[in-house]
């Protein structure tokens, strides 16, 4: 089995499903699993392009315009958050450059520093919802993450699986929930744009097909080789993501974290398939471990009755 | 039931607790603990959960020992161990209730699946090992209140019971370990490797006879029992054997995950790597290999809870310290969170001592209700 070269969720949880009937040998939790992931798998079985949305933060003047549109378009409050949060599912991030470099847009204007817009990845195979004990988590065909607060119970373990560190908990709230971008799922199925998309003044966000935008930052890093960082940030960490960045400085400096290539689930699921198996076999060693006692016992028992008997 | 100053104690602890459960519930997880979105889980999650579980594994491998090794002789163990597992659980489930936002959900699992997610299984086997301890102590209940009939029921069932006890609790036990390979990015090299749940396993079934005796020790002392010398130094003759196999994995998995430089660093990090090894696995391991060791009380005592300091300090490690570096924020416990956590150990102390009073849980209070029923 090679999930590295299977880069869509898709794809994912068809092999898996394969894995795991071939693995399985009874037992509950095998035949729901398998009923379950089966019918997610044929829920993806049409062709639906994956959207993505490439962020070239080369192109990003720090304008927050796409923050303040997340913010309407989700009802929340316009306040400054300083980092994610429960009412700032998008932000604008400013760090310091090693080098002094002009700014694709600002030119001289910004030498020192460059912005970076983060929210939730939206990752191909995404280690929260591979975490989430009650699928309030669920990667769509169409690419959004998205996040049914109906059925989350509030355990935190999507926000401890996620390497990027997004999911957020309403730690003030006595009722609390799970907040992150949800890719604008709604307009995305009304066939609009994401709202920070639309609202980006600098064109340093563009909504497509994951694949075409994956051919266009190419282009754009072939056309600039200068400036462009030669590296696509999401196209291949934790397995890929749908949110894929450009940068003119190494992405080490803006702060992204280094990540394998490995979708993160396939690291929990290697413990986990072999369950159905470790049922099997624990249950037949321990059931025969007790016949075999429980014969020694009682051969003993009848060993003592006739050397009694042989005394009498 | 009499107030003795140490049943005092425990009320008042217990109050405080359930005081600060309720500012907790009214206010938020934000008004009590130092919880936060970098730092997602602390206490509660480390030691009520992780810790909790482990130290309940008594339960499983007495009841694996006496019916299906049929290693009848550590019979009179089996109780005490059994209702120390089933309260540990408890006070799991109650530690969830505290910890989990929204803890009237914690039903969900059993009709909103998702088998891809480690969580979904532990939450599954906790809910079905919890019944089947429930079922395992029963009866002692059935005992104390004569019921004839659910006795035999239970007893007639007791072997297929304990098995599945046993599988519920290999899976679970070391699914705890599982839940953390899932951040390899997160927990630190001294910690993280493939090995977790195997690592999480083993040191379940080390600290499982540790917690049978030093339980056994104190409960002697507290009632003034004459406790099991020789059976006890037999249980602890295993523990060498089982912390030793511990610490070579331990050492392959250091070995293997190239992170043997870090054991040097100087780090707070490698300092309580140091600690959790040698004073939880390597110190007990060595005395208990002693047969002086074995037959004194005092030796034992110190020992076993040299094992279980082990295992709290190896839990910890894993789900809060070894979790500092990359977090960028050194989490500590709220006096409060604190305060809920002893809370709950408090009322599994409280609980144990009037189970203990009221129902037939020593062998000696078994034979009198068998001496008085005659």
């Amino acid at each position: 089995m090679d999930q590295r070269r299977h880069r869509t969720g898709g794809s994912v949880h068809a092999i898996t499903r394969r894995e795991f009937v071939r693995k399985g040998l009874g037992g509950l939790i095998l035949l729901t699993a398998g009923g379950v992931l089966s019918s997610r798998a044929v829920a993806k079985a049409p062709l639906v392009r994956e959207k993505a949305i490439l962020i070239d933060t080369a192109r990003c003047i720090g304008c927050k315009s796409c923050v303040a549109a997340c913010k309407e378009a989700h009802g929340l409050p316009p306040e400054e958050t300083g980092d994610l949060s429960p009412t700032t599912l998008t932000n604008v991030f400013f760090r310091p450059i090693a080098e002094p470099k002009p700014h694709l847009v600002l030119g001289e204007g910004r030498l020192q520093e460059r912005s970076y817009k983060y929210q939730c990845m939206h990752c191909l195979d995404p280690a929260c919802a591979s975490a989430c004990p009650v699928a309030a988590l669920r990667k769509t065909p169409q690419g959004p993450v998205i996040y049914d607060a109906s059925r989350c119970i509030g355990c935190r373990y999507c926000m401890m699986a996620c390497p990027f560190r997004v999911p957020r908990f309403e730690w003030a709230k006595a009722l609390p929930s799970i907040t992150k971008c949800d890719f604008c799922a709604g307009r995305l199925a009304a066939g609009k744009k994401p709202a920070c998309v639309e609202a980006c003044p600098a064109e340093a966000l563009k909504f497509g097909d994951r694949e075409e935008l994956l051919r266009e930052a190419r282009e754009r890093i072939k056309g600039d080789p200068a400036r462009y960082f030669n590296y696509i940030y999401g196209e291949h960490e934790v397995g890929g993501t749908s949110m894929l960045y450009l940068a003119d400085v190494p992405f080490q400096e803006l702060g992204f974290p280094n990540l394998p290539k490995e979708p993160l689930p396939a690291l929990t699921w290697k413990s986990l398939s072999k369950i159905p198996g470790l049922v099997v076999l624990l249950g037949a060693f321990l059931s025969f471990v007790q016949w075999l006692s429980q014969r020694r016992v009682e051969v003993e028992r009848i060993e003592v009755a006739v050397e009694r008997r042989k005394a009498a | 039931m009499k107030l003795t100053p140490g049943k005092a104690i425990l009320l008042a602890l217990i109050l405080l607790g359930a005081t600060v459960t309720g500012v907790r519930f009214a206010r938020g997880l934000g008004a009590v603990t130092h919880l936060s979105d970098r730092f997602p889980w602390g206490l509660w999650v480390g030691f009520d959960v992780l810790v909790g579980v482990a130290l309940a594994a008594g339960g499983f491998t007495m009841a694996a020992a006496v019916y299906v090794f049929n290693l009848k002789r550590f019979e009179p163990l089996l109780r005490p161990a059994i209702l120390t597992a089933f309260l540990g659980y408890i006070l799991v489930i109650l530690a969830l209730l505290v910890d989990l936002g929204r803890p009237y959900r914690i039903w969900h699992p059993m009709i909103m699946w998702n088998p891809r997610s480690v969580m979904f299984e532990v939450a599954w086997c906790v809910m079905l090992y919890t019944t089947v301890l429930a079922l395992e102590f029963s009866p002692a209940v059935f005992e104390r209140l004569r019921m004839e009939r659910p006795r035999k029921i239970i007893r007639a069932v007791t072997v297929p019971l304990v098995i599945a006890g046993v599988i519920l609790s290999t899976l679970h036990q070391s699914s705890l370990g599982a839940l953390f390979l899932i951040v390899p990015e997160k927990l630190h090299p001294l910690w993280y490797t493939p090995l977790l749940p195997i690592l999480f396993f083993v040191s379940a079934l080390a600290v499982a006879p540790a917690m049978v005796i030093l339980e056994a020790l104190v409960s002697a002392r507290a009632y003034r029992r004459q406790p099991e010398g020789e059976l006890l130094g037999e249980l602890a003759s295993v523990i060498p054997v089982i912390l030793g196999i511990y610490l070579l994995l331990k050492l392959y998995a250091l070995g293997t995950g190239g992170s043997i430089t870090w054991v040097f660093a100087g780090t707070v990090e490698s300092m309580m790597y140091w600690l959790e090894l040698l004073l939880g696995v390597v110190l007990p391991a060595f005395l208990l290999a002693i047969p002086d060791v074995r037959r004194s009380v005092r030796g034992l005592l110190w020992s076993s809870s040299l094992v279980v300091l082990g295992v709290v300090l190896n839990r910890l490690n894993v789900a809060i310290i070894g979790m500092w570096a990359a977090a960028g924020t050194r989490y500590l416990p709220s006096w409060m969170e604190v305060a809920i956590t002893a809370g709950i150990v408090a009322l599994g102390i409280f609980l144990y001592t009037v189970a203990v009073e009221h129902l037939p849980i020593f062998p000696e209070q078994r034979l009198r209700l068998v001496q008085q029923e005659r």
